[in-house]
């Protein structure tokens, strides 16, 4: 098989996917087995294109043309597969957590809810490989459409509510600033202002800056333009949408709110900061400073709300927002080192944040709680949950042996490496402070639950209500990622390679 | 054969001219419907030859003179890439609606007046079709009063249902009159400087003849042609209900019958869109439309104002046949904004949004028609949980909302694209921004209605509703799967709109 025969697949076989689970629908075992077949064989499509990226391959599919001009096309390039890989990836363990939570909750409507995660995985692969801004667009919105049924599955009026937040907030900025942007850059294109609408090794603005035709601060107002329009990145103020989708079922809260939807936001970013702005441009024309700071503000602000945040999945969403923003701060330092460490954490975070919503999931199937305060001595009842979860605790604040400490590193090293905090430069001693302040954050808001959990006895009432570990599948899909965290950090071959590959594409 | 092809520019008009009065005459028991059906099929079919034609041929026109007296002195048929599309829309919707309207039309209008209904189903058709057509600019008023006596009477039809089909129907014959009149005034004015009633005539005699003596001391008719001018802008906007001269629609719209406002919404305010367009690019010119007179500058304002005030006035309705309704209103400002940029990128947005609203907002009002149909009203709380019991005119009713809001891989989104890259073209930032905030407005009002279809809880006790019949069902699914359609393939639209625009730029002076 050709590779853009593979790359068609990997967009079609999921669409396919969701055929198949509609029509099982009244076989829920046919129907789950569809899920994870469709999850497997995504997964198997998008590892297989690995090598062609590696080998740095041009592979290039083009769907249709929408707009003369315009083209749906896809592209293979390093950065998006390693978004890929981790969406597709953890899809799998993620299939088989729902199959266990969906049951052991008695969800309804649960073939709706099955049918809708392969049209967001699509939406995730085509975000992925888009070859330019547009259909980055197009995928970016339908994959908001794609997991707002999903948001609002339990139908309560909590759920419209969240629902009508996640939505309105998502579109509000991707239809007024993204699409704005996206049209104002085709226009120049169209002029002949910049040089393509396709992503660009260094970006394609160089001419046109270099050449007077664009005006710097025109070009500084749609990097603005572009970060605040990529609302899924939840750089503050645009936060909201992430605590309220919250309502939503576990599975989808770790899957699509700790991986495949924000990691699509700050992928994004990367790939506009890195192939359609440019870093080297971005330095010289002196753009884009403020989003240093906009991210920085948004670690530690996420941070102390998350200290406040009783109930659990909030606190999980509170700690995603403000590790988000550790991507966006690395990217915004705009060195080819600190861009490796934007890419290393996409992963790292992903396996850590998936394990623990996973384990909060697990003890609100098995225990029925949902609120910190609730978990005292719930460690000796449900080992393997809390031992996951405590896996991922180590991983969000960067201690060994589990893989948050990696992309830490690269991070730390990238400010250092710069050279410019001995220069006394704000920008670097800001982001120094931000991370070092950050961990002490982290540590703050997730190391007492797993005090309470472990070393706290039950309460007078939990010891009445006696109850065991959750249903295997959900075990075995958090046992799954907690070893990823952990294996990550001995091994992690391919997240370097690609990982590499981008940084040499920015510097 | 041969002698159809040659004739087909009159044929389009008169087939349903003489077909409505057949059908008033021996369109008893139920024969109505099939003589309309079968009517506008034909229609149809001549129409999309039509602009084949156009397209084929290598002046991009088709010129027909009636009786074959030559113009100035008799009427000519001109058809060219413009309004050959638009007569493929209008032949489009009426041809679906009609499958439509038969289950929906016998359950609003009693059983003895149905062969009436029809004929003027097809007088209304007749007109909006001759409008289109015709390259007479008297002849262009006599048509357009035989569609708007048909459209107030089929407006009053609506009365079975609810009473103020009436008197929403006098208001709509009032405003409409002297918007006609407005025109028809316009029109006399010209007559009198030119002599001519043709409008490619009154254009030459005013381009060679009158605008040149204007920047010499001694200008000729200037009062009086800018007079007639403004007249025929005025009536004109008054027929396309440009705000804020849109009062006679939303009620006209929301007390019709069903059939009758996805006609009209689809077709009616689109042809005024066309003779608008007709009026400043090809009678008049842009040149003195817009350069001159600033017409540009006052059409944007009202399309700015349409587009906030009919958003957010639909957002506020709570009847949603209404919601449509002021929703359309916004949607004209779309279209107006499209032609008053003057650029070539925004007439192609004008005229391919002219198609994808038709198909949008005809495909949702026909939706809408369904749920009238099964439950007898079309207030928001009727429409609740809905979603379950009709899923898949609920689902085509979604996706014409998603196209209201321009949402990707819909037709309101490449209209949108259009639209906004020719404001950033024209440097006319603020008129994006408008469109952006309109289309945020669209989704407040979309979603409104899409959260009570699919999370809303029916009352225990409301009557059993199920899925439409297949006749109501199939109209809805084509429209709706056009507007999805020509969302991922624009290639179509875009060739004849592009075609569209440059001939009409081409032919300005």
């Amino acid at each position: 098989m050709n590779p853009e025969m593979i790359l068609s697949l990997a967009l079609g076989v999921p669409l396919l996917g969701t055929l198949l689970i509609v029509m099982a629908g009244r076989v829920p075992n046919l129907r789950e087995a569809f899920t994870l077949l469709t999850a497997l064989a995504t997964f198997g499509l998008v590892a297989c294109l690995y090598p062609y990226v590696v080998h740095q391959q041009a592979v290039r599919v083009e769907l249709l043309t929408v707009i003369p001009g315009v083209p749906l096309a896809f592209k293979l390039e390093p950065l998006g597969m390693v978004y890929a890989l981790v969406a597709t990836l953890l899809w799998i363990p993620n299939s088989l957590y729902a199959f266990g939570y969906m049951r052991a909750n008695n969800e309804k409507h649960q073939t709706r809810f099955y049918a809708c995660f392969p049209l967001a995985i699509a939406s995730a692969i085509g975000i992925a490989f888009a070859e330019n801004i547009f259909t980055m667009f197009v995928f970016y919105e339908t994959l908001t459409f794609s997991t707002f049924p999903l948001v609002t599955h339990k139908g309560n009026s909590d759920a419209v509510k969240s629902g009508r937040i996640y939505l309105g907030v998502l579109l509000t900025t991707s239809v007024c600033f993204q699409l704005l942007a996206v049209m104002w850059i085709v226009a120049l294109a169209n002029q002949g202002d910049v040089s393509s609408i396709d992503f660009t090794r260094g970006g394609i603005f160089r001419e046109g800056l270099a050449s007077n035709a664009i005006d710097p601060s025109i070009f500084g107002l749609l990097f603005f333009l572009y970060i605040y329009g990529i609302g899924k990145a939840a750089v503050m103020p645009v936060h909201r949408w992430l605590p309220a989708a919250m309502v939503a079922p576990t599975p989808v809260s770790a899957f699509l709110h700790a991986v495949a939807v924000v990691k699509a936001g700050v992928f994004c970013v990367i790939k506009v900061t890195v192939y359609v702005f440019g870093v080297d441009t971005l330095r010289r024309y002196d753009q884009g400073g403020w989003l240093l700071y906009a991210a920085g503000g948004t670690i530690l602000i996420g941070s102390l709300i998350a200290m406040f945040q009783d109930n659990l999945k909030k606190r999980l969403a509170y700690s995603t927002i403000s590790q988000l923003s550790y991507i966006v701060m690395a990217t915004a330092l705009l060195t080819p080192l600190s861009i490796f460490a934007a890419v290393v954490h996409i992963v790292a975070h992903a396996f850590g944040k998936i394990t623990l919503f996973f384990a909060a999931g697990s003890v609100y199937t098995a225990g029925h709680k949902t609120q910190v305060s609730q978990l005292d001595g719930i460690g000796r009842r449900m080992p393997w949950t809390m031992g996951a979860f405590t896996v991922g605790t180590l991983s969000m604040i960067g201690v060994p042996p589990a893989v948050g400490l990696v992309s830490k590193w690269y991070l730390i090293n990238s400010v250092i490496e710069s050279g410019r905090i001995a220069g006394g430069h704000f920008d670097e001693i800001f982001a120094l402070v931000v991370i070092l302040f950050s961990t002490l954050l982290n540590a703050g808001y997730f190391l007492p639950i797993v005090y309470r959990a472990f070393f706290k006895p039950l309460s007078e009432a939990d010891q009445k209500h006696p109850h065991g570990e959750a249903p295997w599948p959900i075990v075995t899909a958090l046992m799954f990622t907690a070893g990823l965290t952990l294996f990550f950090f001995f091994w992690n071959k391919p997240m370097m390679e690609l990982a590499e590959l981008v940084r040499r594409a920015v510097g | 054969m041969e002698l159809i092809q040659r004739n087909l520019p009159a044929l389009v008009v008169v087939t349903p001219l003489i077909m409505g009065l057949i059908t008033s005459i021996i369109g008893r028991r139920g024969l109505g419907w099939y003589l309309a059906m079968g009517t506008t099929a034909a229609v149809l079919a001549m129409s999309i030859q039509l602009l084949a034609n156009v397209l084929d041929s290598g002046t991009q026109t088709v010129t027909y003179l009636m009786g074959n007296w030559p113009t100035p002195f008799g009427i000519g048929y001109v058809v060219d890439p413009l309004n050959a599309s638009v007569l493929v829309i209008v032949s489009i919707i009426s041809a679906v609606v009609t499958l439509y309207a038969r289950k929906s039309v016998a359950s609003e209008i009693a059983h003895n007046r149905l062969h009436f209904f029809y004929a003027l189903w097809l007088f209304c058709i007749t007109g909006l079709l001759g409008i289109t057509i015709t390259g007479d600019a008297f002849n262009l008023y006599v048509l357009l009063e035989i569609s708007s006596l048909s459209t107030y009477t089929l407006v009053a039809l609506g009365r079975n249902r609810n009473r103020r089909a009436l008197t929403a129907a006098i208001n709509y014959l009032v405003l409409g009159s002297i918007g006609a009149c407005f025109y028809l005034l316009g029109i006399a004015y010209l007559y009198m400087v030119t002599g001519s009633l043709n409008i490619a005539d009154i254009h030459d005699i005013l381009a060679n003849k009158v605008f040149p003596t204007w920047s010499t001391g001694a200008p000729m008719y200037r009062t009086t042609v800018i007079a007639g001018f403004a007249f025929m802008a005025v009536g004109l906007s008054l027929k396309l209900a440009l705000f804020p001269l849109h009062g006679w629609l939303p009620n006209a719209y929301t007390y019709s019958p069903s059939a009758v406002s996805a006609l009209l919404a689809s077709t009616a305010t689109k042809v005024g869109a066309y003779v608008f367009i007709r009026v400043i690019f090809t009678l008049v010119g842009v040149n003195f439309a817009y350069t001159l007179l600033h017409t540009d500058t006052v059409l944007m304002l009202s399309a700015g104002a349409a587009i906030l005030f009919g958003s957010w006035m639909a957002f506020r309705q709570t009847n949603v046949k209404k919601l449509l309704a002021y929703s359309s209103i916004g949607q004209i400002g779309y279209i107006t904004l499209g032609f008053a940029l003057g650029n070539a990128g925004g007439l192609t947005a004008s005229v391919i949004h002219l198609f994808n609203h038709a198909l949008t907002k005809g495909g949702m009002f026909l939706a809408l028609g369904i749920v009238a149909y099964r439950t007898g009203h079309t207030r928001l709380q009727d429409l609740r949980g809905l979603g379950r019991k009709l899923p898949f005119t609920m689902a085509a009713f979604t996706a014409g909302g998603l196209g209201l809001i321009g949402v990707p891989l819909t037709a309101g989104f490449i209209s949108k694209w259009y639209l906004v890259s020719s404001c950033i073209e024209a440097g006319r930032y603020e008129m994006a921004a408008i469109v952006l905030v309109g289309s945020m407005i669209a989704l407040l009002y979309t979603w409104k209605v899409v959260e009570t279809i699919y999370f809303g809880k029916r009352d225990e006790n409301a009557p059993v509703v199920k899925e439409a019949p297949i006749t109501m069902l199939v109209p809805v699914l084509l429209l709706a799967g056009g507007s999805i359609y020509f969302g991922i393939d624009a290639s179509l639209t875009s060739r004849v709109a592009t075609a569209a625009a440059h001939f009409l730029l081409g032919g300005a002076p």
